[in-house]
């Protein structure tokens, strides 16, 4: 938890050819970091609060991410729609997104237009009116998204069914976007209860990067964001996830055409950057994995054996909760999702008997090393790791550092990691039953709920 | 990860900028290549983009999906070097292989270090896959199915069947109907001497377009274009498409099992060249092509909680792309949505935006025009577009200007010359009724 703190800086040298990374936390708690980029004549500014789905409550799940469409609809001194509009007069693009440890909102503008972005942003960290009458419309927007993202989509449910089983105290069981029941039941007050446990400046972290100075990045958050007042925040209970002692198994029945299988084993995640090693070797398993065309997965089950379609490996170090070691697949035709599991688990018993090769090693390390130089493309991507790590608790330096630590991953840390993590006791599988597209039984039309204003 | 807007503007207009300048280099390779270059050594990055005329607009009668699965088949056996070995080979260097595919285009793209070890390397590979691919029998078997997999899969997804069902009423017999995956049938019919076929005579010099940008001088930029062109062969640029005729109004109904209608509006729209290019895109913006900024957003979603994502967009290809405008609405409610999407619509065409929202469109356009050309690849896109499409080389640099000359009248007559408001193609997937 960030509390009052003075003024701390740290500059920290990101690579050789990089500028540095500029890391301040103002008077009230306000984290800053820059990442100067002078490539071209553009930023992109993103403000990062520390309250995503996972610190909610049951009951009122998909809150955090209904405040980030509520954030948009009018301050005390800005109209509803008016700061998009003024994004957008200046030339910007602007959105935001929720996830399970965060919730951020962004600009991209032209360099010069920095102070706008900061000036709306701090408005409505502090000044946001939730009324009742918008609330109950972008209600109505939510849980269309929902409609659209998850239940429309098999594959979308089957992750959010897994999500619910697999974990069992851990808030990460429940999705991001909220369930259907809870969202039909959630009020603007709830909207506004959340807005005032979390959103103050010592919740939140304001990365810049793009053509900007740094000293001028932070004297622009002192005037904006530094008058902002510090307030405490509720204590966060730890809520770990309790050890799982066998194996999980759910299966979705859906309209769809074609099987899908989603397994996933509860991993570690980086916490002490310097000394954990199991997070960096399981990063290059599932570049092992799945890491190019001719990766483990594709190689044997897609191209080989052809008993899938598709099939990958994934895995995130970085998150404020528990992790996860993830692996799906389609079946190919003819083949069932149980024959398409069992050579899943032929694989990853190769792994934890045999390990992985050099030669295998060596060129996930070398797409490690050509990403980092092709992220620097994009200064969006830049700003997006930044924020990911600081609000996962990681500070810059896990990120300046992170190629040194891939590169440093042994074969054996690789196979001790595979025996370790990737064991039966500890995983879930979901399955996609499909079930025919026919059409529902006709339903009486319903008159949708009409807004006249 | 949930995301508030997807701005679902297919960005079908390319911009560069007034302070970045950027200078394009153009030549033509001794085979015909057209070529075009930005050197740039701020990050040691290569970036090439290979395109052809090959997309699914291409495909013969009866063989549609011949254009998609030779463009899937380049990179899995070339030159003597299978689908695992190519894999490798540019997995070793961190290089990355990329494919685009569309009605019109087919394209190869390659990223690398600029490195000579690793530049060479991965150069070594993407000469194989372009000029020697030797579409082994059991690879095109396997491929085959995946393809028709992903058909299959898709057709579970109801914005996917709107979609395929609005192309195919907009274009009727028009080579822009079929979807760009083909039709299962027809794939499975496809033999190895088809998909040769169609690679030697579109897959050709006089046919490419080849766009470089980042860390190599002049001279490097024209041995490695005149490489990739030398071996490809010389088969004659193809022919043009024929001009798709105007749609009749329809209106199809679906059923379909999903909680939410997937509703697209349409027309046929316009091409890359038309003269109203930046009238139709500037007033479309204020349409609903502008995310938050748009009407129809403001219409279908901030006033009545009917959608997440409504838009609209022109989508300029080689001949007339489509006009589309599309919302998804819980089943109950559809007619309601597409009411008031068809009125933005009509009122739109009827009286044109209006100054404010005018000036609004332009400032936001003009204003974020760096934004479209701060990356190496966004540029590259934008040489490989203007090369395909052949736009003029100062494009970029008159993009700011000609957006700034569109004016109300402009917009009013350029909308009523495309689209007709009584004679609309409809698609709703989903409905309840």
């Amino acid at each position: 938890m960030l509390g009052m703190r003075g003024m701390l800086l740290a500059l920290l040298v990101v690579g050789s050819a990089q500028a540095a990374v500029t890391d301040v936390t103002l008077d009230n708690g306000l984290r800053v970091i820059v990442q100067e980029d002078h490539r071209a004549p553009v930023m992109v500014s993103q403000v990062w609060y520390r309250a995503g789905s996972m610190d909610e409550f049951n009951g009122t799940t998909g809150v955090a991410h209904v405040l980030e469409h509520m954030m948009f609809r009018g301050t005390k001194t800005v109209p509803p729609g008016e700061f998009s509009k003024r994004i957008a007069a200046a030339g910007g693009r602007e959105n935001a997104f929720t996830n399970r440890d965060h919730t951020a909102y962004f600009q991209q503008m032209q360099k010069d237009r920095l102070e706008l972005a900061m000036q709306l942003e701090s408005d409505r960290m502090a000044n946001l009116v939730i009324r009742d009458d918008l609330f109950a419309k972008e209600m109505q927007v939510v849980m269309e998204e929902r409609r659209l993202r998850t239940d429309d989509q098999p594959q979308s449910v089957v992750y959010e069914h897994l999500m619910a089983a697999a974990y069992q105290e851990s808030p990460y069981r429940r999705p991001v976007i909220g369930w259907m029941d809870d969202l039909q039941h959630l009020t603007a007050q709830d909207a506004r209860d959340w807005y005032a446990r979390w959103y103050v400046p010592n919740n939140a972290t304001l990365v810049v990067a793009g053509d900007v100075k740094a000293d001028d990045v932070i004297a622009l958050a002192k005037r904006y964001f530094g008058v902002l007042p510090a307030r405490a925040l509720p204590t966060r209970k730890p809520q770990d996830e309790p050890a799982q002692i066998g194996e999980k198994r759910i299966v979705v029945k859906a309209p769809a055409k074609l099987p899908y299988l989603l397994m996933a084993w509860h991993a570690p995640v980086l916490r002490d950057w310097q000394k954990d090693t199991a997070p960096y070797a399981l990063q290059i398993l599932a570049g092992v994995l799945s890491g190019n065309d001719s990766a483990r997965l594709q190689q044997a089950l897609v191209k080989t054996q052809q008993i899938a379609v598709s099939a990958s490996a994934g895995y995130d170090a970085v998150s404020r909760g528990p992790g996860m070691f993830m692996i799906d697949a389609t079946p190919a035709p003819g083949k069932s999702v149980d024959e398409l599991e069992k050579a899943i688990r032929d694989q990853v018993g190769r792994l934890q008997r045999d390990g992985i090769s050099e030669a295998e090693l060596a060129r996930v390390k070398a797409q490690v090393i050509a990403a980092d130089v092709y992220q620097r493309d994009s200064l969006f991507y830049q700003a997006m790791q930044l924020g990911e790590y600081v609000t996962a608790g990681l500070p810059p330096a896990a990120l300046a550092h992170r190629v040194d630590k891939l590169r440093a991953v042994s074969v054996q840390d690789v196979q001790a990691a595979a025996k370790q993590w990737l064991q039966d006791d500890q995983l879930s599988v979901g399955v996609l039953d499909p079930q025919p597209l026919q059409p529902q039984t006709h339903r009486a039309a319903v008159p949708g709920v009409r807004h006249d204003n | 990860m949930t995301i508030k807007s997807f701005c679902v503007a297919l960005l079908l207009s390319l911009p560069l900028s007034a302070q970045a300048a950027l200078t394009l280099q153009h030549w033509q390779t001794p085979q015909g290549a057209r070529v075009i270059f930005v050197e740039s050594h701020e990050l040691p990055i290569l970036d090439i983009s290979v395109d052809f005329p090959a997309g699914s607009a291409r495909d013969p009668a009866g063989q549609a999906g011949l254009a998609q699965l030779t463009h899937i088949l380049l990179d899995q056996g070339a030159g003597g070097l299978s689908d695992t070995a190519i894999a490798h080979r540019l997995a070793d260097v961190g290089a990355e292989l990329g494919g685009s595919f569309d009605r019109d285009r087919a394209g190869v793209s390659l990223r690398t270090l600029a490195s000579a070890a690793e530049k060479n390397a991965a150069l070594d590979i993407l000469t194989r896959v372009l000029q020697q691919p030797d579409f082994p029998q059991a690879v095109i078997k396997r491929e085959k199915q995946r393809l028709i997999a992903g058909i299959r899969e898709a057709e579970a997804d109801p914005g996917t069947v709107a979609d395929k069902a609005f192309y195919r009423a907009l274009y009727g017999t028009h080579p822009y109907a079929h979807d760009e995956a083909g039709e299962p049938a027809a794939i499975e019919r496809l033999t190895r001497a088809e998909l040769q076929r169609f690679y030697r005579t579109h897959y050709s010099a006089p046919n490419a377009v080849i766009a470089l940008m980042g860390d190599i001088s002049r001279a490097d930029a024209e041995a490695i274009a005149a490489r990739l062109a030398g071996g490809l062969s010389n088969a004659a640029t193809v022919p043009a498409l024929p001009k798709p005729g105007p749609a009749a109004a329809t209106v199809q109904r679906i059923a379909f099992p999903s909680t939410q209608s997937h509703v697209l509006v349409g027309a046929v729209g316009m091409a890359r060249n038309d003269p109203d290019f930046f009238p139709l895109f500037v007033g479309n913006y204020v349409l609903g092509g502008g995310g938050f900024d748009s009407r129809l957003m403001h219409e279908v979603r901030d006033k009545r909680g009917y959608a997440y994502s409504a838009y609209s967009y022109f989508l300029p290809m080689m001949e007339a792309g489509p006009f589309q405008l599309g919302l998804q609405t819980k089943t109950e409610q559809t007619d309601d949505a597409l009411k008031v999407a068809q009125a933005t619509l009509r009122q739109f065409i009827a009286e044109g935006p209006s100054e404010a929202e005018l000036t609004q469109a332009k400032a936001n356009l003009t204003g974020g025009f760096p934004l479209r050309i701060d990356s190496n690849k966004k540029i590259l896109e934008y040489l490989s577009l203007i090369g395909f499409y052949n736009l003029p080389l100062d494009y970029l640099d008159t993009w700011v200007d000609k957006v700034n000359a569109v004016d109300v009248a402009a917009v009013k007559q350029a909308f009523a010359r495309h689209i007709d408001p009584d004679k609309l193609v409809t698609v709703v997937v989903g409905s309840a009724r």
